[in-house]
């Protein structure tokens, strides 16, 4: 067949290739890109989703630009929709109802910009959860993962402003509180909440000034950061996951063209038909119920969008123990902290925690294979703790809903809240971390004796032992990808005539090496572990018993070569 | 099928292209097996043959059936998008018929939907293409190696060093630092020219519309209040001033400054903060509260008669208001600003005065006194 002698391009096609090819010189960094090696797993997807979640977002937002007039000039309403006719109301609530109520399909964009929206917000949250379990923002992607802190920040100031636009209640409501924290500001709060209203609140600028931040300063700078993530991913090439052929130095997967290309154009089309689905059928944000904003009402139970619920959540639960007055000027603490204190440090944390990390291992080598979370095991389990601690604040925002839903006093559960914010992290490292090291031990015993097989067999003596086989080569390659852990601070202990360097006896050098021994103190160490060697971690219980060396071994199948193996079984002759 | 190639020719004799391995497939099979020896010369596909592996030409002819099935499912809801779309047309004396909330939500279902199974299915189409039709293969490509070799390295640096030299920027200082000195002002324009977003913030936070004899009005109603319209104890109403023109004459700024609460009370349940000159705030028990919370500016809405507590929905400050609006619980830090009432001559209630401190979040010259 001629399938894979490959034809010859269309006249049209090469017309076209030349005329750029004429101008351009692109044949062979043509054909380079479109080899780009994709590798292949689901979690990559994660990434995926948020792109094409942001494409939606430009489509669907731009349809919403056609009719929205982002004017807060007062107005009584005349227009279709009976049961607000006659209030009063702003321009900009009065064109978003338009759009709901006269424009064919409105409703069905502004549900779609609002799903995807939150789509966006939550694919990037756990894209990047991916990357930090997975080790895949160490060198040489730290930049990379800079700027998708980046982009999550600026997402989120995104989304705020998008649910100020249509003055409805509750968003108008977000506003006052954003505006109440900005007040909270020592010395400038005031200037800054002036300046950006124009005057008092609400003012009567707000609107039209958030709408070409959202609509243009902010996408266009999302625009060029995510260009930027791309363009950074396609020169490093995409981590990998250990596997048989995956190395540090090559890459494995799907070409860009044609298999990757075909599978994301497939995958863009779900994530746009989920988007679309809910938005079809799921209400979101229906502002015709809650009404236009005015500063002097407001409902019980109001949720902020999802991912400003961390935020509302640590507002709810800060007690007010902490405000001071310092020469008669108020630092209302209970404000800042949670309303900007917290979001510092979690942005920052974040964006410091590649630095951090090689800081404390003295790690500088570069890294394409991601790691297996378990491997990490105090990375991993100060994740568990910072997706406690994030869990725990978003469900303080709800905590007049849990309240009412449980039927506890409502002060009670700001005080579990207040009280596991603190015990609720600790546990989740602790519990995370003991279990990445039980996995690790499991590994090591896989590794050494194979899988179980489910057979029982019994020993001449009468024991039962339960048959172990041999992995596939696949499992041993991913298992014996475990780097050992030892710390790789490269300033020697002490000179040879036992005194210590400076950089170790100064405090920081102390507080590094304390680190870096929390850091890799428990991991369990693959040093010298043969792949099927069998006894390597042989418990005292068989060592006498030589039957069920002779069986074991057999089984395993490598003939007990190993200098391991040779012990334990010395140690089983000697008694 | 390359168990067979190794076992027939040791690669370097056989000059002849081989034709077919029995037992390969024949749909792309030529690719995989011919390959072995010179597999650069036998395939020009984009990959070499032996990363190449093909699925069977049954599985391809039934991936091809399916994938058509689901682009035309698309193709349907595509068009059933449209019908959906025209069928909610404007009526005859064209008033949109989305205009009711129910059709509105039909509308939207019918479109949505149609819309949602049409993407879908594409995508579908384009994964049973990906899964039966490509072949399945993957391919390797090595990362860049790191750093750059010190060759490389200290060219660069070298070439960038004297090119600096030569442009004279680092050995004329007198012109590099005019130029620095030159940007700083261009630098600052943009900031500079923010100054007009805003008047600045002076003491107008600390005063409101409220002065001695303005009138309370019912919010929303805009009527007068007169003590007897909160003869039972534990009544509650947010008031505003009476506006001077009319019914739209409070700005939002001014709503959300003066916003009351007036609250009814037994006179003998006032706490101990309730000093003389908050006392003679009141009347007849009846004592008026700001209604925006001084934690981050909610309007603290709820309020509970037993306890007298005042409750803000969005954070949950409580204030206690038989005891001067003091925080009982939650973020607030400052209790809730109090107005001082009176009666005027026709028995309706009015201010005395603005409020006892000012109103909304705390900023950082609140508890300043001017």
């Amino acid at each position: 067949m001629s399938d894979n002698q490959a034809p010859q391009a269309p006249k049209a096609m090469r017309g076209v290739g030349n005329f750029i090819d004429d101008r351009f010189h692109l044949a062979k960094m043509g054909e380079k890109n479109l080899r780009k090696v994709f590798p292949n797993h689901w979690s990559f997807m994660l990434g995926e989703i948020a792109l094409y979640s942001f494409i939606i977002l430009l489509l669907s937002g731009v349809f919403l630009t056609l009719w929205f007039n982002p004017s807060m000039g007062h107005i009584v309403y005349d227009g279709s929709y009976e049961r607000l006719r006659g209030v009063g109301m702003s321009e900009a609530y009065a064109s978003t109802l338009h759009i709901t109520f006269d424009v064919r399909g409105g409703l069905l964009m502004r549900q779609i910009h609002h799903w995807a929206a939150l789509i966006f917000v939550a694919s990037l949250v756990i894209h990047m959860l991916r990357v930090f379990f997975t080790g895949a923002f160490r060198k040489p992607r730290e930049i990379n993962w800079l700027i998708g802190v980046a982009i999550f920040t600026l997402a989120i100031v995104e989304g705020l402003f998008g649910y100020s636009l249509p003055d409805d209640l509750p968003s108008g409501m977000g506003l006052r509180i954003f505006q109440g924290v900005l007040l909270a500001l020592p010395l400038i709060g005031t200037y800054a909440s002036f300046y950006l209203f124009g005057g008092e609140f609400p003012g009567e600028v707000i609107i039209p000034r958030l709408y070409s931040l959202h609509i243009l300063v902010i996408p266009a700078i999302l625009l060029a950061l995510i260009a930027a993530h791309f363009m950074i991913l396609w020169h490093q090439k995409h981590t990998q996951y250990p596997g048989t052929g995956r190395t540090e130095k090559k890459v494995v997967g799907t070409p860009m063209f044609p298999a990757f290309a075909i599978k994301a154009g497939g995958f863009f089309f779900f994530t746009f038909a989920v988007i679309v689905g809910l938005s079809a059928f799921v209400q979101i944000n229906p502002i015709h119920l809650f009404g236009p904003f005015t500063p002097t009402s407001i409902t019980a139970g109001l949720q902020p969008d999802w991912y400003m619920g961390f935020l509302e959540g640590s507002l709810r639960i800060f007690p007010n123990w902490f405000d001071i007055t310092i020469a008669g000027y108020a630092i209302p603490m209970g404000v800042l902290i949670p309303g900007l204190g917290f979001m510092g440090i979690l942005f920052g944390g974040l964006a410091a925690w590649p630095f951090v990390e090689a800081w404390i291992t003295g790690d500088k080598r570069p890294h394409n294979l991601a790691d297996r979370p378990r491997n990490a095991p105090v990375r991993t389990g100060l994740g568990a703790a910072g997706i406690t601690f994030y869990g725990l604040l978003w469900l303080a925002g709800s905590n007049d809903i849990l309240s009412h839903t449980f039927e506890i006093s409502l002060y009670t559960t700001t005080w579990i809240f207040r009280i596991g914010i603190f015990v609720g992290p600790v546990i989740a490292y602790i519990i995370t971390k003991r279990i990445c090291l039980g996995m690790q031990r499991r590994d090591r015993e896989t590794l050494e004796h194979g899988y179980e097989s489910g057979t029982i067999a019994q020993l001449p003596g009468g024991e039962f032992v339960e048959v172990h086989k041999e992995s596939s080569p696949e499992t041993v390659h991913v298992l014996e990808s475990k780097e050992s852990m030892t710390p790789r601070i490269e300033t020697p202990a002490a000179n040879a005539n036992g005194v210590e360097s400076p950089a170790s006896r100064s405090l920081m050098g102390k507080l590094r090496a304390r680190l870096a021994d929390w850091y890799t103190r428990d991991n369990i160490s693959f040093v010298g572990v043969e792949p099927h060697s069998g006894h390597h971690l042989h418990h005292g219980s068989h060592n006498g018993d030589g039957p069920t060396h002779g069986v074991q071994g057999s089984e395993n199948g490598h003939g007990g070569s190993t200098a391991s193996d040779k012990v334990t079984q010395g140690a089983g002759q000697n008694k | 099928m390359t168990d067979n190639n190794t076992d027939n020719g040791n690669g370097n004799g056989s000059e002849e292209p081989r034709e077919r391995v029995i037992g390969t497939p024949t749909g792309g099979g030529d690719a995989l097996v011919a390959g072995k020896e010179e597999p650069h010369r036998k395939h020009e596909g984009p990959y070499l043959a032996e990363e190449t592996h093909a699925r069977p030409e049954e599985t391809q002819i039934r991936g091809e059936k399916i994938a058509a099935v689901w682009f035309l499912i698309a193709f349907l809801a595509g068009v059933g998008f449209f019908v959906s779309y025209f069928s909610f047309a404007p009526n005859a004396a064209n008033e949109p018929v989305i205009a009711d909330p129910a059709t509105a939500q039909l509308a939207n279902a019918l479109m949505g939907g149609t819309l949602a199974l049409s993407l879908f299915a594409i995508g579908a189409g384009m994964t049973v293409w990906a899964r039966q039709i490509l072949p399945h293969y993957e391919v390797a490509s090595p990362y860049d190696e790191l750093p750059s070799p010190p060759k490389e390295k200290s060219s660069f640096s070298e070439f960038f060093m004297r090119s600096a030299n030569e442009s004279g920027f680092t050995k004329r200082p007198l012109m590099r630092r005019t130029l620095l000195l030159a940007m700083a002002p261009l630098g600052l324009a943009p900031i500079v020219l923010l100054r007009d977003t805003g008047p600045a913030p002076r003491d107008t936070l600390k005063s409101t519309l409220w002065e001695d004899g303005l009138h309370i009005v019912v919010e929303g109603t805009g009527r007068r209040i007169k003590a007897e319209d909160l003869s039972e104890t534990g009544g509650m109403i947010s008031a505003l001033p009476e506006a001077h023109d009319g019914d739209h004459g409070l700005s939002l700024d001014d709503q959300a400054k003066t916003v009351i609460l007036l609250i009814k009370m037994d006179p003998d349940d006032f706490g101990p903060q309730m000093n003389q000159q908050r006392l003679d705030w009141t009347h007849e028990g009846i004592i008026a509260y700001s209604k925006i919370c001084t934690h981050v500016g909610c309007p603290a809405a709820l309020y509970e008669r037993t306890t007298h507590r005042i409750l803000c929905p969005c954070h949950q400050s409580t204030f206690d208001a038989s005891n001067g609006a003091e925080v009982v619980f939650g973020p607030a830090h400052r209790p809730l600003p109090q107005l001082p009432l009176r009666v005027d001559n026709e028995g309706y209630l009015v201010a005395a005065g603005d409020f006892s401190s000012p109103v909304g979040p705390t900023f950082w010259d609140a508890e300043v006194k001017n």
